[in-house]
């Protein structure tokens, strides 16, 4: 279960854009999060993926509270996390070729030796060609910059994925490969999963329930 | 003009329909037989391919044709890096010295903007002749400048607006894309999403430009934004101005489109009126099925395997190894019919008769 408890974050203390929020996700279960943008969703989602210190409020991870962020964070939670952002280009590294990118998670925790398996599997899983793991960031198109974001954030087999508005710049077939990846991931794995968003005909469609934003912060 | 890969045996032959402009290469056309004004834009055999280094070469844009009347909006559709982008720089003058192009772009008045030169496209045609309505506002805009100072600059020099009457027309060209009077002394940085496409699109409206080029105006916005952006550009169009809406958003396209292009791997594979496409009898380029499918509204599922690469498309059908329609005779490059207010280049369209068994 990952539990997000009365949550306070933001960039201003004075002002922060989360306040007092609240929000369980069940094992296994899968969860959207609908609200327009600049509400504050995408804050809440790094908070849970241990991203974004709170102000105040608790994240508790399978019972066990979360003992620190970002670095901070001991690895055996922060492992616990698969995180796929919005935007790819920004979230890869442009000096690193596909299959570095996606066995970078596995390096940085001392398993480099399981790479090659793992990213051969990992490639076919979010359908990318062998040709295009050789390749840098600027060689590839969104699309397929952001399935190989998907499979760095599978590596680690991590038991919770976060996926803020993971499809926003995709185009339709693209939207439904990855998606139709999460899943296949999830019902292997048993992971749960916080996907947050604006599109409802989306959300609705790939999750178990959705939640909007005005119904966490009016409770 | 340097030799495109396919432009010049596929050279058009120009039909009838098509309204003959004065500086018209192929002006010896029926010109007698045409009621109707010109196109606003007449996009005919036009291909873009840039040189890579080592002799290698990618196709991002291979003949692509279709006409633009006033008043009407056409949505090109299609996945990211299928080229469309590139088509619209292309427009815009705007591609990297690399890229070579062929075919023509013309506008209303003849001038084709693939051969005019730069200080014709800076002066006349860019701002005035044709609007751009940005990808990523937020980027467009000049981060060290109010929004105010922005549309006033654009004013002076597209309209010769001088002071005092300038602030009040910077007010009056904000207000036309509903961007408060407000927020007008705010930066870019300062604004929402939503309200720095408007400032984008209040600077594109300025020069009154017959034709408008969205190249991805929604793109990260939610769809609430998504449906009030295009209901404004539509609003723009009106009766009189054309509007090339490029998108991978087919819920926004659905919304705002008369027409739809489909563009795959470098050509357009279909063009068709938006009700037919989206509602009854519904796309007829097996691509074209397949995204719409793919649509969490219709069946989810994705078209199955990728694109081909630019750099490397294959012979004949681009698509055939993603279609289960494909057989021998999509080894030859399928055309789209010669004067395409619709139809699909496919050599085994899916047909309606074929629809109505199914269902």
């Amino acid at each position: 279960m990952l539990e997000l408890r009365s949550l306070t974050a933001g960039y201003d203390r004075r002002d922060p854009v989360v306040r007092e929020v609240s929000l369980t996700v069940g094992p296994g279960e899968s969860v959207g999060l609908l609200g327009p943008s600049g509400c504050g969703k995408s804050t809440l989602a790094r908070v849970a993926a241990l991203l974004h210190r709170p102000d105040r409020g608790e994240v508790v991870i399978d019972g066990e509270p979360a003992r620190g962020w970002r670095h901070r964070a001991p690895r055996a939670q922060r492992t616990a996390f698969g995180v796929v952002f919005q935007q790819p280009r920004l979230s890869a590294d442009p000096r690193l070729t596909l299959t570095q990118l996606i066995a970078e998670p596995l390096r940085a925790t001392g398993r480099g030796a399981e790479a090659p398996d793992r990213v051969r599997d990992l490639a076919r899983t979010v359908g990318l060609g062998e040709d295009l793991l050789t390749r840098r960031p600027h060689e590839v198109s969104d699309g397929q910059l952001q399935r190989a974001c998907l499979a760095r954030a599978l590596v680690l087999r991590p038991r919770w994925l976060i996926c803020d508005e993971m499809t926003a710049m995709l185009d339709a077939s693209t939207t439904a490969a990855l998606v139709t990846a999460v899943e296949d991931y999830r019902a292997d794995s048993g992971a749960g999963l916080l996907a947050v968003g604006h599109d409802k005909v989306l959300l609705e469609r790939w999750c178990d329930r959705t939640v909007h934003w005005d119904e966490l912060t009016r409770a | 003009m340097s030799g495109s890969p396919t432009g010049a045996e596929a050279e058009p032959a120009v039909t009838e329909a098509e309204p003959v402009t004065a500086v018209d290469a192929d002006a010896d056309a029926d010109a007698a037989a045409v009621a109707a004004p010109p196109p606003v834009l007449s996009v005919r055999g036009l291909s873009v391919r840039f040189r890579m280094r080592g002799g290698a070469h990618v196709a991002a844009v291979t003949d692509a044709r279709f006409d633009l009347a006033a008043g009407e909006c056409l949505a090109l559709v299609g996945e990211s890096g299928c080229g469309k982008s590139v088509l619209a720089s292309a427009l815009l003058g705007l591609l990297p010295e690399n890229a070579q192009t062929a075919g023509a772009a013309l506008l209303g008045d003849g001038t084709d903007l693939l051969t005019a030169d730069e200080r014709t496209l800076a002066r006349t045609v860019r701002g005035r002749r044709v609007g751009l309505v940005p990808q990523s506002p937020a980027a467009h805009l000049t981060p060290v400048r109010t929004v105010r100072s922005q549309l006033e600059e654009t004013l002076r020099e597209l309209t010769g607006v001088r002071r005092p009457a300038l602030r009040e027309a910077g007010e009056a060209a904000a207000e036309r894309a509903a961007f408060p009077a407000g927020h007008l002394d705010r930066y870019p940085h300062e604004l929402s999403g939503g309200l720095a496409q408007r400032a984008a699109t209040a600077l594109a409206l300025i020069g009154d430009a017959p034709l408008l080029l969205a190249d991805e105006p929604t793109t990260g916005l939610d769809r609430e934004l998504v449906d009030r952006t295009v209901d404004e550009l539509r609003r723009h169009v009106g009766d009189d101005r054309a509007l090339l809406m490029i998108t991978h958003d087919l819920a926004a396209a659905e919304r705002i489109a008369d027409r739809v292009a489909v563009m795959y791997a470098s050509r357009i594979v279909e063009i068709a009126d938006a009700a037919d496409f989206f509602g009854d009898p519904g796309p007829r380029h097996p691509y074209a099925r397949g995204l719409l499918d793919a649509l969490p509204d219709r069946e989810f599922r994705p078209v199955p395997g990728m694109p081909p690469e630019l750099s490397a498309l294959p012979e004949g059908c681009a698509f055939a190894a993603r279609c289960e329609r494909a057989d021998e005779a999509c080894a030859v490059v399928p055309v789209l019919p010669a004067e395409p207010s619709s139809g699909a280049a496919c050599h085994h369209p899916v047909a309606a008769a074929l629809e109505a068994s199914r269902a």
